[in-house]
């Protein structure tokens, strides 16, 4: 149990964001969102707001100066005059303070050729085409045997459609970045993000600059579940402001601009076709995921892909198809792909534990893999019976009556589900250098993010105990692009493959060490590519399962949910303390993606409405009650040196599916279209 | 941010005078600030009026509270006094926002916040509230939250206070400075129907001061109870406060008595607290069984117009007066 390193600095306020940086000279942005929801900038008339005092500048298509790689179009500030969607920056106005340039923003007249926005997914629209690939790079299809024939013989049939909303991330520090160039033309971005590697390497080509021309600093991010896993347009639009003005300027994106700008998870509807024995065992797995992207750039969420890992069937298939509209472009949010695909499948998996009469624990053990069933890998571990059964009997299972609608305690019907949940144990190579000085003191470098992940603090374990030495006498500097290059805080890869990279040093650090330390130190780097490519080939997965009750009030359809359990086997668990933080924090953002997180849509504006924290909502500390998360013990030695498999999202994966299916046990009603609110739910009890 | 003035009055008389055209007064400021910065409210001149010597409680021989008008809404539902003759006021403040909003949040402010809706806080919309005959995207739009009763053409927006409902049923009243002196306003004729004037949300007149609240004494058992979406920090689906008084006995069915006096008002249905006056009618006199009080809900929901997608606050409102009723009944007679 080892606290987070920074927990004193993030408490007293002296932690420092982007948007905190005492840089002299520091001037404001305000951006412009186009107010159409599709069509052609006719012009911009900036004269009112460079007229008024403190207005350094005003950047639009009319005079924005070109950027030397536009491959990325939504990188590609203010470089058209096409709005793809509403909400898009079409201009910026910097200014000697912030409240001059919000007011001077208002002053901007944007005219629009303005055309009928196309923004709303259903699956009879004419546009949906089969991408390439899909996010991750997995394939778009997937089939095996005769699915459509086994399925249509099998004794038990599941045959039902789920959606997901959009949902759009909600850090608690929106993205932010301070953009400040030298007078030798290199660029230094304090950027909220998640991964200063990543930025640099974007943001580098864009400005026409060598990658060691810029800086990328980001020691404390408020939070990111993605969002911030690739750069978004603030970063340029932060660093042309501040090529403009010869000035350093900040740019934090509001919380209502986030919604337009900073990506989201697409709204999914899922086919979903299970055939069983009448004993429940999977005989045909069907998956069709239907997701959109944007006119800009494409962005297929790999829904189907936990589908692919699951359970054993004979025939399967799984598909992806994606339509463009006059949307901002989806991104990753906190478990792409397995999150709205673990919903629609373990809802299914209930679902078919009810036709066929078997307790859904039950039914998930009898459809347990060996082998992956679609790679015909082996899994390098695979413990999901082991955390089913742990699960269910910490949780009081055995005793639960299937039958719905029956148990109620005054005006409320109680309820118990659960999921399996899945996340794939994914690795990205990267450098780190470990250097000992004199005083007996060790400092690891990698340019590593911790988003509030706890990420700091396990590799500073991570190193120590490579070290044999003790926590106190390791500095951990991460979150800096002059640090060696390190892969993003993404798809629960960070600790793993920047946790291979240090471990890797610091084992090359102390081969050179031989009695006492010389004056100058000694330093030794890593690069942790070759070992990567040198693993052998395993399907490397995290399991879990996911248990829930609810009570659902019979008068108002208000959900609540007092108990949840998430029992995960993960590998090696680095640090428990935070550990047990990323697994309640997912399953807390699984409450909020069972119960109330939507974004809603105005399909005539093409904009989204609810586009604060009033409106838009995440659990409130009343909404989360006893949540307990624990894991088994695992130990994997196909993963890297930690034994780790990643922790970031496995808790979120699955808890939206538990609890909708413990509404169901309660209430007897199926909502199939998440999230499950009064409006929703109440009309059916 | 437009640029404003600001002024802090010592005295209702000199609020009234610094109260020119453009000007707004400042409560708690939890609400305005927030429309100034998203450009919904553009005050040429803010009046602060939150340190105004309207901060107390007075309880009047007859058990009527005043309430100064900057009181704030914490200090209001943890008063001993209130808490205990008219817990439904409490609790509706209690079931409103967050701790750190309530503390700065004053009682004139609460009465005087704005819709929620979402195209009124969207300066790139129309919205005749904001801007007068611009148009009502909420009704074919996104309504799912909004008025189910006395909508107009105009506006389909609700009032989003939670203390103004319980305040609804408690028969109180407002006393307002005003130009032509100080006028005292029955809290149902405080708040106003959109009608084709949804930019007016209440009677006032221009430079009008709240100062206080007079709530009469309750008798009776009272209760409020909200449904929202998340379990704090939302506002309301639907709420109801509710109070009743029954006489006559219990009978071990659960049946009994016969209700002798009675209070609904339903919050999230309307643009402005709605008074139950139909049900309670119907409610008056009767006996206090679960099919009254059905009856009655449906006689005050029968004038309900569901937009496409709130119909469900038709059944929700519903049960909630009768679910209240039947809870209130078990302590009411």
């Amino acid at each position: 149990m080892t606290e987070r390193l920074e927990s004193r600095e993030k408490v007293t306020g002296a932690a420092r964001y982007a948007y905190e940086y005492p840089v002299e000279g520091a001037v404001y942005a305000a951006a412009v969102q186009a107010a159409v929801g599709k069509g052609e900038i006719r012009w911009v008339d900036d004269a009112r707001a460079r007229a008024m005092p403190g207005v350094l500048d005003v950047l639009s298509c009319e005079n924005a100066p070109r950027l030397q790689d536009t491959s990325n179009a939504e990188l590609a500030v203010f470089q058209s005059r096409t709005v793809a969607f509403r909400g898009q920056f079409v201009a910026a106005v910097i200014a000697e303070t912030l409240e001059t340039a919000v007011e001077a923003a208002r002053h901007v007249r944007v005219e629009y050729a303005e055309e009928e926005p196309d923004v709303r997914l259903h699956v009879d629209h004419p546009g949906f085409y089969r991408p390439e690939k899909v996010n991750g790079g997995f394939p778009t299809d997937t089939e095996q045997g005769d699915p459509d024939g086994a399925f249509a013989t099998s004794a038990v049939r599941l045959d039902a459609t789920y959606s997901t909303p959009t949902e759009h991330n909600n850090a608690m520090e929106p993205h932010t970045t301070l953009a400040h160039w030298d007078k030798d033309g290199g660029l230094v971005l304090y950027d909220s993000n998640q991964g200063a590697s990543v930025v640099r390497s974007v943001i580098a080509p864009i400005f026409g600059l060598a990658e060691d021309r810029v800086r990328v600093v980001a020691a404390h991010v408020g939070g990111g579940f993605g969002s911030k896993g690739t750069p978004r347009p603030n970063v340029v639009l932060a660093a042309m402001a501040a090529n403009v003005v010869g000035r350093p300027v900040k740019f934090a994106v509001t919380r209502q601009q986030m919604f337009a700008t900073t990506g989201y998870r697409t709204p999914t509807v899922q086919r979903m076709r299970l055939g069983a024995g009448a004993d429940g065992r999977l005989n045909a797995i069907g998956h069709e995921v239907f997701v959109q992207t944007s006119t800009v750039r494409e962005f297929t969420e790999q829904a189907a892909t936990p589908t692919r890992t699951m359970y054993r069937a004979e025939h399967r298939r799984t598909s992806h198809r994606v339509v463009p509209l006059d949307v901002p472009t989806p991104s990753w949010m906190r478990a792409p792909g397995e999150c709205p695909g673990m919903y629609a499948l373990e809802s299914a998996m209930d679902e078919l534990a009810v036709a066929a009469g078997v307790d859904p624990v039950e039914l998930r053990l009898r459809n347990d893999t060996d082998t992956d069933p679609e790679s015909g890998l082996p899994f390098s571990s695979r413990n999901l019976a082991a955390c089913l059964r742990e699960g269910a009997e910490r949780f009081g299972w055995d005793h639960r009556d299937p039958a719905t609608g029956v148990r109620r305690v005054g005006r409320k019907l109680l309820g118990t589900g659960v999921a399996a949940t899945g996340y794939p144990a994914t690795q990205s190579p990267g450098k780190a250098i470990a250097r000992a000085d004199p005083d007996g003191t060790y400092t690891v470098r990698i340019a590593a993010a911790d988003i509030g992940t706890g990420a700091r603090t396990a590799l500073g374990m991570i190193a120590a105990e490579t070290l044999k030495a003790d926590l106190d006498a390791v500095r951990i500097e991460i979150g800096d692009s002059a640090h060696p290059a390190a892969s993003v805080a993404g798809g629960s890869s960070g600790t793993a493959s920047w946790g291979t990279a240090v471990v890797l040093a610091c084992e090359s650090l102390r081969g050179r060490l031989n009695g006492e330390v010389p004056p100058e130190g000694i330093e030794a780097s890593a690069d942790s590519g070759d070992a990567l490519k040198a693993r052998e080939e395993y399907a490397r997965h995290a399991f879990g399962a996911q248990f829930a009750e609810v009570e659902v009030d019979v008068d108002t359809g208000e959900v609540r949910v007092p108990r949840m359990l998430g029992v995960f086997a993960a590998g090696r668990i680095i640090n428990p303390t935070t550990a047990r933080s990323q697994f309640i924090g997912g399953m807390t953002m699984g409450i909020g993606m069972a119960l109330m997180e939507e974004s809603v849509m105005d399909d005539d504006f093409g904009d989204y409405l609810n586009r604060d924290l009033a409106q838009y909502h995440v659990p409130s500390c009343a909404d989360v009650r006893t949540i307990e998360a624990d894991w088994i013990e695992e130990i994997d030695p196909h993963l890297n040196p930690m034994g780790s498999k990643g922790i970031g999202e496995i808790g979120i994966v699955g808890a939206a599916a538990a609890i909708a299916n413990a509404v169901h046990h309660a209430t007897g009603v199926r909502v199939r279209d998440l999230p499950i609110t009064p409006a929703r739910l109440l009309p059916q009890l | 941010m437009r640029p404003f003035v600001y002024e802090r009055a010592a005295d209702a008389a000199g609020a009234l005078e610094m109260h020119q055209d453009g000007a707004l007064y400042l409560g708690g400021g939890t609400n305005l600030v927030d429309l100034m910065r998203l450009g919904v409210e553009e005050p040429t001149r803010l009046v602060d009026v939150s340190r105004l010597p309207f901060g107390e409680i007075e309880v009047l021989g007859d058990g009527t509270l005043v309430i100064g008008a900057a009181v704030s809404n914490s200090d209001l539902a943890a008063d001993r006094t209130v808490r205990e003759t008219h817990p439904l006021l409490a609790q509706a403040i209690l079931t409103g926002a967050s701790g750190q909003i309530r503390n700065r949040a004053t009682v004139g402010g609460n009465l005087l916040q704005r819709t929620r809706c979402s195209y009124f806080q969207d300066t790139s919309k129309p919205c005749n509230k904001r801007d007068p005959g611009t148009g009502c995207p909420a009704r074919e739009g996104e309504h799912h939250n909004l008025a189910i009763l006395g909508h107009s053409p105009a506006c389909v927006a609700t009032h989003p206070s939670d203390m103004a409902v319980a305040l609804a049923a408690l028969d109180a009243s407002v006393r307002v400075q005003g130009r032509e002196g100080e006028r005292t306003v029955p809290f149902e004729e405080f708040h106003r129907l959109p009608g084709n004037e949804p930019e007016r949300d209440s009677n006032l007149r221009d430079g009008d001061l709240v100062t206080a609240v007079e709530v009469p004494p309750l008798p009776m058992p009272s209760r409020y109870r909200k449904v929202r979406e998340r379990a704090s920090f939302a506002f309301a689906l639907v709420s109801v406060a509710a109070a009743i008084r029954t006489v006559g006995a219990t009978v071990p069915d659960g049946e009994g008595g016969v209700v002798r006096d009675v209070r609904l008002a339903l919050g999230g249905v309307a643009h402005k607290p709605w008074r139950c006056r139909r049900a309670e009618d119907v409610l008056r006199g009767a006996p206090a069984t679960e099919e009254t009080f059905m009856r009655a809900a449906e006689a005050e929901l029968e004038a309900a117009a569901p937009l496409r997608d709130n119909g469900y606050k038709v059944p929700l409102a519903r049960n909630l007066i009768v679910r209240t009723l039947m809870e209130l009944r078990e302590v009411a007679s």
